[in-house]
């Protein structure tokens, strides 16, 4: 796979370049914008952005091993993410990821993201979606959506279009 | 300028201004700056300060050497500082002594704060309690926190016995550990580079390596991935921690998370003696420690010079060791001619030969990885003999930190001595014109393979004779009608001058094989031969030869080997 960066990325990463005093501070904004338009960080993209930041990889990869929400392989398709900080546990949000889980045949014991064989869907558990009154809460990619019980999360599933 | 000075030139100095402070109960006067790992002068830190007092503060980031992080904690002490009333003056004891405010914890008074010693700077007045019950309440949280996820297993530990951690839980640990959960598992055996094995298990964070490999060598070639307990020292995935300086961090590594590839299982370090030397690898003269045990040299190991090599030695030097120990070392002494085994025979045999030698015959090409004092006495045996002298230049790439690009570890102690001449080698070419021309009919050569400069193996059979000593067999000694066996610097005492003209002394780490000898002990005893004044038959101490020489060499006036000191001292070069 070769790693290509269309021009319209690379202005917008040359104009984030401009808004710090140093290049390397660019780097986190970096990294989001390449995973925004790549869906995941390449070892290609930590490369690349080493080189346009004059740093060493290490320096980048060190960036994308410490936030969890850097992913290094591409999610699925439709990419749920469960909140699990204090008022959605309370209301329920382990049994939700359960049951995603279940249904698509994931570990719901599993650390982190993990996604379906086919590459259509991924789940994982993230910290507070700010709507702790309507727990449990998740989204389905950047759909928000609250008060999820079981059989919501099936239609929510259910509207995924397929193609 | 031409006597040797002891000391390194310092421009004078203004007086130092200093503070005063107590450590301990114990009044003190400390410098108000002191240098930091830069050498600039910088607000003198509590860690300094406990320093000048005598006091050590156990840390593991810290590095005298390194840029300050102030990471790991363990420097943690109390302190107080005096205290200001409403009116911004001191408030005052009854007995007229300012108050201390002790530090504590803002929103818990009975709870004292500590600071980090080594980032700290100190201030007038200060108070500093590094043996205070609050001190090791504090130490001994640290320790078990950096203990938490600790394999604990030392018995099979590489570090054990030169181990920070090992040595602070012994001072301030805790003989039980309350930790009852899972420890966190790490990469074992992580292959980081060519020389380097890393065990993430055991590493403690201090991010030494780190910091030694971006800021002292500039290859930023480390970092911490992963977050929270799951922190781990790496290289970039499919990049190699490989610069030509990376074993430093396994002298910097305060536990045996870095472990030397070479060294690593080896040796127990308790059984192994240690002595002072210096690396022959270039003309820097790196001092390092040589540890051995039972005559055999198992590492090289820097040993802080300021002058010189500051704490660090390449990689290349600290591996140039093992010809040491080769297997086909010369180890006997050879007349071909006669076929006498035998040093007083053989030596004795050179003699005579030499006796009848024309003047103006004889050529002596000496090598500039001898020590001065051999050096010195084959000049004397040159200017009895009338003889023309040279030796070999050996050049390669230098860097910016240490490797000069003379590989001869006494180049300008060749020059000094008389044996060689600012352009080294030059003489080379003239002395094979002369063999081939027949003027040259016999050649002594110490510690050099001619055959690869410039002196074939057919010139060297137009000799009459042919006097070689060596440590290792090479295209030279094969042709050699006698062949004295020398000593690796290992197996002896003596001095170099470096490139900047710092004449430093090796020591004898372990006895040589067979029949190899001290250089300057068989050419002393060579001389009292040819009635050379200087020679003896019995070669006298090696001080006294070191003196002798100082006392003729102009550049080492006034110089005693007592006098040079592990560090060596400045010549004028
Ligand atoms: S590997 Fe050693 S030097 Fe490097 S951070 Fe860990 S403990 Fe410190
Ligand atoms: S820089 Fe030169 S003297 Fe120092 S360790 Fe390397 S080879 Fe030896
Ligand atoms: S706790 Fe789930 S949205 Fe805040
Ligand atoms: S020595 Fe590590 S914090 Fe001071």
């Amino acid at each position: 796979m070769t790693f290509t960066v269309p021009p319209e990325l690379e202005a917008e990463l040359n104009e984030l370049v401009t808004h710090y005093p140093q290049k390397r501070s660019a780097s986190l904004m970096f990294l989001h914008a390449i995973q925004e338009h790549f869906g995941h960080i390449s070892p290609e993209a930590v490369d690349y952005i080493a080189r346009k930041l004059d740093l060493k990889p290490i320096n980048v990869w060190e960036l994308v091993t410490f936030y969890p929400m850097f992913r290094q392989h591409p999610a699925g398709r439709f990419q749920f993410k469960v909140c699990r900080t204090l008022s959605c546990a309370l209301g329920g949000s382990h049994k939700l990821y359960h049951h995603l889980c279940e249904k698509f045949g994931l570990d719901p014991h599993q650390h982190g993201l993990q996604t379906t064989a086919d590459g259509r869907f991924s789940v994982e558990f993230v910290e507070c979606l700010a709507s702790c009154g309507t727990a449990p809460v998740m989204m389905c990619n950047e759909e928000f959506h609250q008060g999820v019980s079981n059989e919501k999360a099936d239609s929510i599933i259910a509207q995924c279009p397929s193609k | 300028m031409s006597t040797a000075t002891a000391n390194d030139p310092k421009p004078a100095q203004p007086p130092v201004e200093t503070l005063r402070i107590k450590i301990d109960g114990r009044e003190v006067e400390v410098p108000k700056l002191m240098p930091d790992a830069s050498g600039r002068l910088q607000p003198t830190t509590m860690l300094q300060a406990c320093a000048v007092a005598g006091i050590e503060v156990p840390h593991y980031c810290y590095h005298p050497k390194l840029p300050v992080a102030g990471n790991c904690r363990m420097c943690l002490i109390e302190f107080g500082t005096p205290m200001i009333g409403p009116d911004r003056k001191p408030v005052l004891n009854e007995d007229g002594t300012p108050k201390i405010a002790r530090s504590v914890l803002p929103y818990e008074p009975t709870t004292p704060r500590g600071a980090i010693a080594c980032a700290t700077p100190i201030s007038p007045g200060m108070e500093l309690y590094p043996g205070s019950a609050a001190t090791r309440q504090m130490r001994e949280s640290v320790l078990e926190s950096l203990l938490i996820n600790h394999p604990l297993d030392c018995p099979i530990c590489d570090q054990a016995g030169e181990c920070k951690l090992q040595e602070y839980s012994v001072e301030h640990g805790q003989a039980t550990s309350r930790f009852v959960e899972t420890k966190v598992h790490k990469p074992k055996q992580v292959d980081l580079g060519p020389r380097i094995m890393l065990d993430d298990e055991r590493c403690v964070l201090c991010t030494r390596c780190i910091r030694f490999t971006r800021d002292i060598v500039g290859d930023d070639a480390l970092g911490i991935v992963n977050r929270g307990s799951y922190n781990t020292i790496a290289a970039y995935p499919g990049a190699k921690f490989d610069n030509n300086y990376t074993l430093n961090t396994v002298d910097l590594c305060p536990v045996g998370a870095l472990t030397s590839k070479d060294f690593r299982f080896q040796m127990r370090v308790w059984f192994m003696k240690e002595t002072r030397s210096l690396c022959t690898g270039c003309a820097t003269g790196c001092n390092i420690l040589i540890g051995s045990r039972e005559e055999k040299v198992l590492r090289y190991e820097p040993r802080q010079n300021d002058a010189v090599n500051a704490c660090w030695m390449c990689d290349t030097g600290r591996l140039n060791y093992k010809w040491i120990g080769r297997e086909d070392r010369l180890i006997e002494v050879r007349s071909f001619r006669s076929g006498a085994r035998s040093w007083s025979g053989t030596l004795h045999e050179v003699a005579e030969s030499l006796k009848t030698a024309a003047p103006g015959s004889v050529a002596i090409i000496a090598s500039a990885r001898q020590s001065n004092e051999e050096l010195y006495l084959l000049k004397k045996l040159a200017t009895h003999l009338g003889a023309v002298t040279d030796s070999i230049a050996r050049e390669g790439e230098g860097d910016k930190l240490l490797v000069n690009e003379d590989r001869n570890p006494n180049s300008n102690g060749a020059r000094l001595t008389g044996i060689a001449f600012t352009e080294m080698g030059i003489q080379v070419p003239k002395i094979a014109d002369g063999i081939r021309a027949g003027r040259i009919r016999t050649l002594i050569v110490f510690g050099e393979d001619v055959t690869r400069h410039g002196i074939d193996a057919e010139l060297l059979g137009k000799l009459q004779t042919l006097i070689v000593s060596d440590i290792l067999p090479n295209e030279t000694t094969r042709r050699a009608h006698y062949l004295l066996p020398g000593c690796a610097h290992a197996e002896k005492r003596g001095t170099f001058v470096n490139a900047k003209g710092r004449l430093q002394r090796f020591l004898k780490a372990v006895e040589p094989r067979g029949d190899a000898r001290p250089e300057a002990e068989f050419l002393q005893e060579l001389l009292a031969d040819l009635g050379i004044a200087g020679g003896t038959a019995s070669p006298t101490s090696f001080e006294g030869l070191f003196n002798q020489m100082a006392r003729e060499i102009p550049a080492f006036a006034g110089l005693e080997w007592s006098r040079i000191g592990d560090l060596g001292v400045n010549v004028p070069i």
